[in-house]
């Protein structure tokens, strides 16, 4: 069966829904259920910014994630927020360019990549979120990384298509 | 088939208004609905047709009054408080009997109350927010199809019986995005808008759009064609849908929106621990669909419980159908908590008493 | 050692909820200012908006009310009249004041309602998340005026002080800015000026200030200063609109 429910977090600007929108996207290539639901109100004036991605094969309930299968933070405030809501033997992927702590739980798996660095050197720190969502997607297998590339060159902008392949390669590296 | 596309519910609103043809939006921001007005704003203009902000709840009410009275589809939208100010231009809008159509994307209350998601609009939508003895037909989608269907079938409802029509449903639904297919629709034949108040144009006698009846005779009169015709839909339009509720049951729950797919989940959840438990999901929330309750009646062995995002509103209109033959429950969360799926099966594990 | 300078004994001592850059904080700094200078916190009563500033019951020290969206100079009116010896003020948007409050505030204006409004004039729904104002200029872009706002459809901006002066309860009308350090002290003296102008009996004060929202403009603080001075000030020019105390009416 395939099941994951996943939260993203981080700071605005840093691309949280969008990675968890091409998640989705991707999904719906497959014909899975899926939804995403955002975090929405003033908090956001905060700057922070997180998501919540269900893709399934049965139908979804509630789209808003607690028990996260997998959760990926892109800052401190949202590992701090969101480290408990990972389910024992649950996947926990941190930007560890962004992330100056490390993870307190024993009973998940934890992939740390400097996504930062690595996004700058595939050519912006802007797909930084690619990096992170590569390694999701290696490690997680819920989509095939054929149908997050379709996703991408349906709804994503086509001069960024090629960037964005090499982030999302880049970080599967990080989940083999 | 049409293509499946990802959309936000409040986004999903706004086309499936257009798709339905209407003519007409007034708006005003209120989260967690602001999308519905915003999407308006960029597709209105596009297609031809009319997007304006309203300085207030009070007068895009208004201004949907006046629109429905020339015979044009006409929608606006909004969230719980704004709903509260719109409640005397519904008020007036059932009494001079014109279609349109509302949406609700509730929020947790009372007054200012919060933005996240909530069912605490229940009374003010089924049982009159405004004065009057009038009656709102309410559909409440429990997902982002859902919502493109209903909202477009509202239309139909409204203009079949001259009847503002809600479609509510939570601040979730608004934010949230899935897929959704925008079907071709058959044409519905609907009776023709011989009152509308559009300029003679030729036509002799003079069309008047009012709720104004100063002889206590008249009124009555008006009250009655009006609760006939109230009749007529609750014979017509009740709709809900069954799950789960085919054999012997331990407990029925009663739930509508999104939180009845968490109830299904929590189903799902009890039925591997040997607790058979029904689900009756009410989609119109007035007409109440009490017939549902009939059926399932003899099946369930505790009863029901109405699990709700307020402080318990719809529990009375199952505690009226149920009429005293088996318990009636409640379960509730409030103030923009959603319950888990875990939560609602435990409370039902109280109550049904452990796996058997 | 003296100190030069200190948090007003009007304002909490809590972080706020602003944006960075917001020019909110600015002004409720120069309210509570007021409030200490003139020695009115025991006996002022504030009414908080609907809008960014509605957490502004969180920030000021005196008690506070928090309104429904547009109804604070009704809810101020029902404070003023029940404690006349009070000083009460509001602090209001321009989606607030002049959208679905404009009924409100003209009222009080008209009424020579006994008390102060601060009026934030930042031509955008900020709260919401950048929605078209009442304020929102001609051409400008929001997410409810996503082609410029056109005047044909949307409407033309209001100027809120211009019609407010008109109205003879109004005794105190002025329109500051809080774009520089000169204008963010001529503000506070229209500020103080409208605070004494309540204590003294004299009727209703207005002073709107305009102020940025960097979020919603989607600009950094220093380019939203010059966005107001370049676009909103010409459109909005800064001054006395009337004073009644000196017989002014411009
Ligand atoms: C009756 C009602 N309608 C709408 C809203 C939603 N709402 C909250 S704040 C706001 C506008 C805020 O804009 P403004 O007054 O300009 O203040 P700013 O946030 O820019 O400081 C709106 C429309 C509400 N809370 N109540
Ligand atoms: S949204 Fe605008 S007005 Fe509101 S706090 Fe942020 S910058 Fe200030």
């Amino acid at each position: 069966m395939a099941n994951q429910e996943i939260i993203f977090a981080g700071f605005g600007g840093q691309g949280i829904l969008s990675m968890g929108k091409f998640l989705a996207y991707a999904g719906l290539e497959e014909d899975l259920n899926v939804s995403w639901f955002p975090s929405y109100g003033p908090e956001m004036r905060g700057g922070t910014s997180n998501c919540s991605v269900i893709i399934s094969d049965e139908p979804i309930g509630s789209p808003l994630v607690v028990d996260a299968t997998t959760v990926v933070v892109m800052n401190r405030p949202s590992l701090d927020k969101f480290e408990s809501h990972v389910v024992k033997g649950g996947l926990l992927i941190i930007d560890s360019d962004l992330v100056n702590r490390e993870p307190e739980r024993d009973d998940i798996e934890v992939i740390k990549i400097p996504a930062q660095t690595v996004a700058e050197e595939v050519g912006s720190k802007k797909i930084a979120n690619m990096v992170l969502l590569g390694a999701l997607v290696e490690k997680t297998k819920i989509v095939s990384m054929e149908s997050l590339l379709n996703a991408l060159k349906h709804h994503g902008k086509e001069q960024f298509f090629e960037l964005n392949k090499k982030a999302l390669e880049r970080g599967a590296e990080f989940a083999r | 088939m049409a293509e499946k596309v990802l959309m936000k519910g409040n986004e999903a609103i706004g086309e499936a208004a257009i798709q339905a043809g209407c003519q007409c939006f007034f708006g005003y921001p209120i989260t967690p609905q602001t999308e519905v007005a915003a999407y308006m704003s960029r597709r209105m203009p596009k297609v031809g047709r009319v997007y304006l902000q309203a300085e207030s709840e009070v007068a895009a009410i208004n201004m949907v009054y006046g629109a429905a009275g020339t015979g044009v589809r006409v929608m606006t939208s909004s969230s719980s408080p704004g709903i509260s100010l719109k409640a005397e231009g519904i008020s007036y809008i059932a009494g001079a009997e014109l279609p349109c159509v509302i949406i609700n994307i509730v929020r947790g209350g009372p007054g200012l109350g919060g933005i996240q998601p909530a069912q605490s609009d229940y009374f003010q939508a089924t049982k009159g927010g405004g004065h009057g003895d009038y009656k709102l037909v309410v559909f409440a989608p429990a997902s982002v199809q859902e919502m493109v269907d209903l909202v477009q079938d509202a239309f139909d409802v409204a203009d079949k019986y001259r009847t503002p029509v809600m479609v509510m449903g939570d601040g979730m639904l608004g934010q949230m995005m899935e897929p959704v297919e925008f079907k071709e629709r058959p044409k519905k034949e609907l009776p023709e808008k011989t009152w509308a108040a559009n300029g003679l144009r030729g036509r002799e006698k003079h069309n008047i759009i009012n709720s104004l009846f100063l002889k206590p005779e008249e009124l009555e009169d008006h009250n009655n064609k009006l609760q006939a015709k109230y009749k007529e839909i609750e014979n017509n339009e009740v709709r809900y849908e069954l799950y789960n509720c085919d054999e012997e049951m331990d407990l029925v729950i009663v739930a509508y929106g999104t939180l009845a797919r968490i109830c299904k989940n929590a189903i799902k959840m009890l039925k591997k621990e040997g607790i058979n438990v029904g689900l009756i999901r009410p989609i119109t929330l007035w007409p109440f669909p009490t017939e549902a309750f009939e059926k399932v009646m003899d099946k369930t062995k505790n009863g029901f419980i109405s699990v709700e995002m307020s402080c318990g509103q719809m529990v009375e209109d199952v505690a009226l159908s149920v009429n005293g033959r088996k318990p009636v429950h409640f379960y509730g969360r409030s103030g923009g908590m959603v319950p888990t799926p875990a939560e609602v099966a435990n409370r039902i594990k109280g109550i049904v008493g452990g796996a058997k | 050692m003296a100190v030069v300078f200190e948090r007003p004994k009007a304002l909490l001592d809590v972080p706020t909820h602003y944006c960075p850059g917001c020019t909110h904080g600015v002004i409720h700094r120069l309210v509570a200012e007021v409030i200490d200078e003139l020695g009115i916190l025991d006996k002022t009563i504030g009414v908080a908006p609907v809008g960014c500033s509605v957490l502004a019951y969180d920030y000021f020290t005196c008690d506070m009310y928090e309104a429904a969206h547009g109804r604070a100079p009704a809810v101020a009116t029902g404070i003023k009249r029940s404690v006349p010896d009070s000083v009460v003020f509001t602090y209001q948007g321009d989606g607030d004041l002049a959208a679905i409050g404009t009924a409100e505030i003209i009222h009080a204006a008209a009424r020579g309602e006994k008390i102060t409004t601060i009026f934030v004039n930042n031509a955008i729904y900020g709260m919401t998340g950048g929605q078209m104002a009442p304020t929102t200029l001609p051409g400008q872009v929001t997410e409810t005026s996503p082609y410029g706002r056109d005047v044909n459809t949307a409407g033309h901006p209001i100027r809120v002080s211009e019609m407010i002066s008109t109205l003879d309860g109004a005794v105190y009308v002025e329109r500051v800015s809080v774009d520089s350090v000169p204008n963010i002290i001529k503000a506070k003296k229209a500020i103080k000026k409208a605070f004494e102008i309540q204590l003294k009996g004299l009727g209703f004060s207005f002073v709107e200030v305009l102020s940025i929202c960097p979020t919603n403009w989607g600009l950094s603080p220093n380019e939203s200063i010059k966005w107001l001075r370049d676009n909103m000030i010409p459109y909005y020019p800064l001054g006395v609109k009337k004073d009644a105390t000196t017989g002014e009416v411009k």
